[in-house]
């Protein structure tokens, strides 16, 4: 029996819960991050000028550095999880931190490939094995690592496990990659927003929008993904349950005859 | 001067972000349809 076998359409009724993932919260935020994106839009391809040295690259900047803030927070939302879930064996901080961590790996894709489209016109190249660049990327492929032990056909309890130990170890790489143009001299630049930064004015209130922006953007997506995650947790009960009394029944049968 | 990378860059984030919230939802109807209303509980 597949899973798809498990449980038959619920019908729609208005004391039920609707048979999707919305609520009047997610509703309301998603009215916001869908505001704060087309304001981040306008400003940032319009509204906003050129940069002198950067020229109109810039533009790529509102949606690169808003990018790892979700991500970081992807992922510190995944320690969060992980880190209760060790103490508590809770199922739903467990499927609050692998939605997380697939949200993180989503954004830090954003991450590679704007920074590569940053890059080329700004450095020169699309990619270097510079400090940022290369711990940015063991942290991706880390988590993605993450993500396919999640995958594991494996006993639930053992694969939460593991995957909630990974989920706290991986975070150290978040800290590298933070500190990295720090401790080692590379081509990345450092924070952006400091004292001495290029940008100022429209530039700033443009990149503050797009932070805004994605930021209520991962809100919004992960309890979306937290949700599909639940269900998917329920089906799975669901057909085992259900495998479990068949098998139950059919041992009852053998032992009549 | 350098729209073509603004372009792709803008297009992949929001097209990608686009898509995955498409089979996000799209996966929550269907994962939902499949669960009773009683095990809903973190739907509302």
């Amino acid at each position: 029996m597949t899973t798809s076998e498990v449980a038959p359409e619920a019908a729609p009724s208005g004391a039920e819960p609707p048979p999707h993932t919305g609520s009047a919260a997610t509703r309301r935020l998603g009215f916001f991050a869908a505001v704060a994106v087309a304001l981040m839009l306008f400003f940032g391809l319009y509204i906003s000028g050129p940069e002198v040295t950067q020229g109109e690259a810039v533009r790529l900047f509102y949606i690169h550095v808003p990018t790892i803030a979700a991500a970081y927070l992807g992922f510190f939302v995944t320690l969060v999880g992980s880190v209760i879930y060790l103490r508590t064996r809770s199922q739903f901080w467990d499927l609050l931190a692998a939605s997380s961590a697939e949200l993180g790996v989503l954004f830090c894709t954003f991450l590679l490939v704007s920074g590569a489209l940053w890059g080329k016109p700004t450095w020169g190249v699309y990619w270097q094995w510079d400090p940022r660049l290369t711990s940015t990327a063991v942290l991706y492929v880390t988590y993605i690592g993450y993500l396919a032990l999640r995958r594991m056909e494996l006993p639930p309890e053992v694969r939460s496990r593991r995957a909630a130990i990974l989920g706290v170890i991986s975070f150290a790489n978040v800290i590298v990659v933070h500190y990295s143009v720090q401790w080692w001299r590379g081509l990345h630049q450092g924070s952006t927003l400091g004292i001495d930064s290029e940008i100022g004015g429209m530039q700033y209130f443009s990149f503050f929008l797009g932070l805004i922006a994605m930021l209520l953007v991962y809100a919004w997506l992960l309890l979306h993904r937290f949700r599909v995650a639940w269900l998917s947790q329920q089906i799975e009960e669901l057909g085992l349950a259900r495998a479990l009394a068949e098998r139950r029944a059919e041992t009852d049968n053998g032992g009549a005859f | 001067m350098h729209w073509e990378f603004v372009a792709v860059g803008y297009s992949f984030v929001f097209g990608g972000l686009a898509l995955y919230t498409f089979f996000l939802l799209r996966r929550g109807r269907q994962l939902s349809r499949r669960v009773p209303p009683d095990r809903r509980r973190f739907l509302d």
